[in-house]
């Protein structure tokens, strides 16, 4: 059976239900690079140039991880999905920055993904894909309709408030209990998929919210129409899909008011960032009602530092709903 | 109205003399280090020096009574699609009242790009707006040709520094003509002038090609005059970008033919925004015209310009042509860039087997 390997991070987080259901159909067996860990990124930051940011050091070091394990490695060429927006220059370049930054890889499977120019491009990318493993058409036709499926289903599980991982478990008939008790306080973490669901990179910072007693919502809990209602904020919409995700997330979660506080996750040396961080930023200023903080994290966040500003943000947000009913008790 | 442009180096003389036959004041400042320090207070730490020198400028000239700030757009992946509507939130937040125009790609939006230009020109009649570019355009590509002339004169000069001041002399010339046939003949004055500095013509210089981001490329004050140094050092450079193509391939309909995009597709096979691609490419030509070496100049945290610089080294071995990439940013300082400059010539002398480069 052909082996491919899938790194586990960065597009993992949003299309791996997609391209897993897919190649098991077509009969490959998929391997996913371990865990992050320490030792990965540790690789992954000897290996790349310096000035790159943090997730795609990670993902040269899961590549690192892989790449003695498989026989191919699959690395899809991100370039736009919607047809309008496009993925981050990072992305539009990572199969070439990987295949020049390692030596010894296995022959990498990079699939251009550029819906720009209509659906059509996404069957031949499908057929081109498909047809490595199996001739018959309509075993690829029948894989890609079941990988719908259960990419649907994962997005739904997301927007009930599971984070990847869980969904992604959900998928595999694991049980699991959002705890939703009853929460004083709503947060919203709006960061991208990578950074926020993957554990050890956030360190564990939902998880965290949640055991101090905070509801946590993220930008996938919005649904479509809701998330585009909210550009007219916009002088310019932004031409990064994840960026214009969080972005519009942001001002939903600022529109709506029905959360305490923002928190925006941003990886060290992410580029986009700097314009969404700031916009989101002069945004908050302007209004009172609903406080932001920006985390950055890199390779050297340490849980304890993380742990401790998020007490103190979750004490903030207390006092501040406090004094309020407070104030509305008196008048 | 007073208006301030971005600065861009000897291309402003053509970009000034552009928007004010419309009946408006140019005060833009050449960048300096205050600046830089103004724009770096209040742009975002991981914003790029371009981004920050520009904001530096805007505020320069808005303290000195701009009213209207005119840029450019894009529509990516470059960040810089982005950057003027930034500023302007900046800007504004900083308490400052002032119109922005900013030229979208003109394939987006015919109506929103001739708007614009009507709301610049004011009511200057059509004929006159097409005349007006037309001059300037040729303004612009005399001073490239120019450019380009001091490029190949600089290294041979046998008293240092001589280029600089002639050039300068030839900028003044040509952004005091009047029309195109003026702007016609203080080409033809300048090259004279070129010519006629006192040179060394029988030194054999090294060549270097200068790929990156354009800004930092074109802008001496943000690579701190890394063509000037290295002219003075004996070395014939060669510009992998100009303004007036950029312009020629973003403005106007010429079908985008360009050769160092062609030359990145082994190993880049994908548009990424800003110059990546070009820089890419840029090195495999370099390297296939038997240049002696290359200089990467990019600003720090440049998205396009990482992922380039990752796969340079790639294409230094496969073409046999030496690499340096120099990240850009506010801490960079002049004698750090000259020092490294000087190792990376010393190695192209030794890999060619000379020893020094004067003969003087």
């Amino acid at each position: 059976m052909v082996k491919i390997g899938i790194p586990k991070t960065l597009a993992y987080y949003v299309y791996f239900p997609l391209w897993k259901t897919f190649l098991e159909e077509l009969g490959v067996k998929i391997i996913l690079s371990d865990d992050t860990s320490r030792e990965i990124i540790d690789a992954g930051v000897k290996e790349t140039v310096n000035d790159a940011c943090v997730p795609i050091k990670l993902f040269h070091g899961h590549v690192l991880n892989l790449k003695d394990r498989v026989d191919y490695l699959f690395i899809p060429r991100l370039v736009s999905l919607n047809g309008q927006t496009i993925y981050c220059p990072k992305f539009l370049g990572l199969p070439d920055m990987v295949a020049s930054s390692l030596d010894d890889l296995p022959p990498i499977l990079a699939p251009d993904i550029d819906l720009r120019e209509g659906l059509l491009n996404l069957y031949k990318v499908i057929f081109k894909l498909g047809t490595k493993f199996t001739s018959n058409p309509l075993k690829i036709i029948k894989a890609a309709y079941k990988a719908k499926q259960d990419w649907k289903q994962f997005n739904q599980y997301l927007q009930a408030g599971y984070t990847a991982v869980e969904a992604m478990d959900k998928l595999n008939g694991a049980e699991i209990d959002l705890n939703e008790g009853d929460n004083d306080l709503k947060v919203a973490i709006l960061g991208y998929p990578y950074i926020i669901y993957d554990p050890f990179v956030s360190v564990g910072m939902i998880q965290k919210l949640r055991e101090l007693g905070v509801k946590v919502v993220t930008a996938d809990m919005i649904p479509e129409p809701e998330l585009e209602k909210n550009f007219k904020g916009l002088s310019k919409e932004l031409f990064w899909t994840f960026s214009d995700q969080k972005i519009k997330a942001g001002l939903h979660y600022y529109e709506q008011a029905d959360v305490d506080g923002i928190i925006h996750v941003t990886a060290f040396g992410c580029g986009p960032d700097f314009i969404v961080d700031k916009k989101l930023e002069l945004e908050g200023k302007r209004r009172k009602d609903v406080s932001f903080m920006c985390l950055t994290i890199d390779e050297h966040t340490g849980e304890a530092g993380i742990v401790t500003r998020l007490e103190a943000y979750v004490d903030m947000l207390k006092l501040r709903s406090d004094r309020n009913e407070s104030s509305l008790t008196v008048s | 109205m007073k208006v301030v442009l971005p600065y861009l180096s000897n291309s402003h003389v053509a970009l000034k003399s552009l928007i004010e036959s419309f009946d408006h004041q140019v005060i833009t400042n050449q960048p300096s280090k205050k600046t830089l320090s103004l724009g770096v207070q209040h742009s975002p730490e991981f914003a790029c020096i371009p981004f920050k020198i520009l904001l530096g400028t805007y505020i320069e000239a808005l303290e000195n009574g701009a009213e209207m700030i005119i840029t450019s757009g894009g529509k990516g992946p470059c960040r810089a699609g982005h950057y003027g509507q930034l500023h302007k939130e900046i800007l504004e937040d900083l308490g400052y009242e002032f119109e922005m125009i900013v030229f979208e790609s003109l394939t987006d939006s015919f109506r929103d790009f001739f708007g614009k230009i009507r709301k610049v020109a004011g009511d200057a009649s059509w004929i006159r707006i097409f005349k007006t570019i037309w001059r300037e355009w040729n303004r612009l590509t005399v001073l490239d040709k120019l450019q380009q002339k001091v490029h190949k004169v600089r290294p041979r000069e046998l008293k240092p520094g001589h280029t600089t001041d002639v050039f300068d002399e030839v900028v003044d010339l040509v952004a005091q003509a009047e029309s195109i046939a003026e702007i016609k003949e203080a080409k033809k004055q300048g090259i004279d002038k070129l010519e006629a500095i006192p040179q060394n013509k029988d030194f054999e210089p090294l060549k270097i090609g200068i790929i990156g981001e354009i800004y930092v490329v074109l802008e001496p004050f943000a690579n701190l005059e890394v063509e000037k140094v290295l002219g003075e050092m004996g070395v014939e450079v060669d510009r992998s970008i100009y303004l007036s193509d950029w312009t020629e391939e973003h403005s106007f309909f010429v079908p985008a033919e360009d050769p160092a995009r062609d030359a990145a597709k082994p190993y880049l096979d994908q548009l990424i925004g800003g110059h990546g691609q070009e820089s890419v490419g840029s090195t495999v030509l370099y390297g296939q015209n038997d240049y002696d070496g290359v200089i990467h100049l990019a600003p720090f945290t440049c998205i396009p310009e990482i992922v380039a610089k990752s796969i340079l080294p790639e294409v230094s071995k496969e073409e046999d042509i030496p690499v340096l990439t120099l990240f850009l940013d506010e801490k960079t300082g002049g004698e750090g860039i000259r020092t490294r400059l000087e190792a990376f010539i010393d190695l192209l002398l030794q890999k060619q087997g000379r020893k020094e480069m004067k003969i003087s």
